[in-house]
């Protein structure tokens, strides 16, 4: 009850700030709204996205830009590693949507019959290396990774960025000599912002999102692992016309856009 | 009246007993719930594994100098709370209790940038010495002190305060030092406290894992304790990661148990 009067409260108030910058705006983007009215139905309520740690920025994005396009909607994110995201979907959690950063993981909830829509890949992510700012290990390329006396941070396997680098390991014959290998690729990005490691293998779009205080290294063997992200509306979604209408809106052109812009791949 | 008291306290309030009883259920559930999702046909292959042997070996190690080094500075760090005239000493105190509030992670964020090689400290430490804390062993043994140091701290503490200071008087008029007093009256009274605080320490320092992760990092048989391989094969497989910590549970609890039967029965 109170949670959708606060949900009413929010819609309520997107309404009276589009209302008043309506009159100014010009004639396109009401005409975007209406065409998106009439294909689908009207989106209203809160729409839950299960969404993958390296789209926290471009999906936070998306939500903002979805909730400008369907006022009555309130987009509501979890952000965690795939596979985590992926046991909880299983174990039941009220999800709409899931965007995985790896297609195992979207298998992993199509299998239990979470999700029986098919999923679509919507985005490609590749590896690039990361030093601090001024590369203090003066990094040059994989091979620097074979290292002993410089200080390497990789994701560890288990996760979708650990068994990417991995591919690209195998894929080039550098036998890689970590000191740590990290939980997630925030957690491996957190290492080099702070400066404690030399370089560090993370996602392109990573790369970017962390701004200047880390350097990006773009190397050729990256091609070897190209990471596929899958989305699909969840089978038990609270809000099912919510969830299809973020699908369709992730797909769309105004999406890509976004994803683009943040450094990811088109499939 | 004694007798009236023995038949009170033969009666039990259910007042008392029944969120007694929910408290006990509460605790208890979720260590059911491991146990029945527990796949036990792989139990012994993976209690055997090379991974697992080390993870834990390393857990053990590291827990215990751990809570070695918070002995070495928590003790006298509690005396000098409950017996000394310090001014601020309730800032003080509450000083040392920050890392129990502190989520595990900023306490690792914190030692980073404290003792990294770009750290106010560690940055002199690499310089001057060559000493490098992150990634290393020792390193998680500091994060492990770091997160339960207070632990030790707080009962040590509540067992000097509960202990009865004429006894310690008694040594000074008798011409004690107060060194001497400390080593040979004080210490053994609150003998059975030290030895709580110092289990809560290891069993603390045993489990941790945020501040452990995110300082020392997580490399197999140099940083990579227990709870990080857990959390990690939660990553592929709930079936491992369930065994892992039942592997880690069933560890901690035999050896609380045999330090119980050798420390706490013997005295008086």
């Amino acid at each position: 009850m109170s949670r959708s009067l606060r949900a009413l409260a929010v819609g309520a108030v997107a309404v009276f700030a589009l209302a008043g910058c309506g009159s100014s705006d010009t004639g396109a983007s009401t005409e975007t709204t209406t065409t998106t009215e009439s294909s689908a139905p009207k989106v209203t309520g809160e729409v839950t996205v299960f969404a993958a740690a390296s789209l926290t920025e471009s999906f936070t994005q998306l939500g903002k830009d979805f909730e400008a396009a369907n006022p009555d909607a309130k987009v509501t994110f979890n952000f965690a590693g795939s596979s985590a995201l992926a046991q909880q979907i299983n174990q039941g959690a009220p999800a709409d949507v899931f965007a995985s950063a790896a297609p195992k993981n979207m298998t992993d909830v199509t299998g239990t019959g979470a999700i029986t829509d098919k999923p679509v890949t919507f985005v490609t992510n590749t590896l690039e290396i990361v030093v601090p700012a001024g590369n203090p290990g003066k990094i040059t390329g994989l091979a620097d990774f074979a290292k002993p006396d410089l200080k390497i941070a990789l994701c560890a396997e288990q996760v979708p960025c650990g068994a990417a680098a991995k591919k690209v390991f195998e894929a080039t014959g550098i036998t890689p000599a970590p000191d740590t290998l990290e939980q997630d690729v925030k957690a491996t990005l957190s290492k080099v912002s702070l400066g404690e490691v030399d370089a560090a293998l993370v996602y392109k779009t990573d790369v970017k999102a962390a701004g200047d205080k880390v350097e990006g290294i773009e190397f050729p063997e990256a091609d070897e692992a190209v990471n596929e992200y899958p989305i699909a509306a969840c089978a038990k979604a609270p809000n099912p016309e919510g969830a299809k209408a973020f699908v369709e809106f992730v797909l769309s052109d105004k999406g890509k856009a976004v994803l683009t812009e943040a450094g990811f791949g088109t499939p | 009246m004694s007798a009236r008291g023995a038949g009170r306290r033969g009666r039990l309030p259910a007042v008392l007993v029944l969120p007694a009883l929910i408290g006990v259920a509460f605790l208890v559930v979720p260590l059911v719930g491991l146990l029945v999702r527990a796949p036990w046909s792989t139990f012994t292959e993976l209690l055997f594994s090379e991974e697992v042997g080390q993870a834990l070996t390393l857990s053990l190690v590291c827990a215990s100098l751990a809570t070695l080094g918070c002995l070495v500075l928590g003790v006298p760090l509690a005396w000098l709370l409950a017996r000394s005239d310090l001014p601020g000493r309730g800032v003080l105190r509450a000083l040392v209790t920050v890392p129990l509030v502190l989520p595990p992670v900023v306490g690792g964020v914190a030692l980073l940038l404290v003792f990294g090689r770009q750290g106010i400290v560690g940055r002199y430490l690499d310089a001057w010495f060559g000493i490098s804390l992150p990634f290393t062993t020792a390193g998680v043994v500091v994060a492990e002190a770091f997160v339960a140091m207070p632990f030790l701290v707080i009962a040590v503490e509540g067992a000097l305060r509960g202990a009865d200071p004429r006894y310690e008087e008694a040594a000074a008029t008798l011409g004690a030092s107060r060194w001497l007093t400390f080593r040979r009256v004080t210490l053994p009274a609150v003998a059975p406290g030290v030895v709580a605080g110092a289990v809560l320490c290891w069993a603390r320092a045993l489990g941790e894992f945020g501040a452990t992760i995110t300082f020392a990092g997580n490399l197999p048989g140099k940083t990579a304790t227990m709870p990080l391989a857990v959390y990690l094969a939660l990553e592929v497989d709930l079936g491992q990661a369930i065994v892992l910590s039942l592997v880690l549970l069933l560890l901690s609890v035999t050896v609380l148990v045999l330090l119980r039967d050798r420390w706490i029965n013997t005295p008086t």
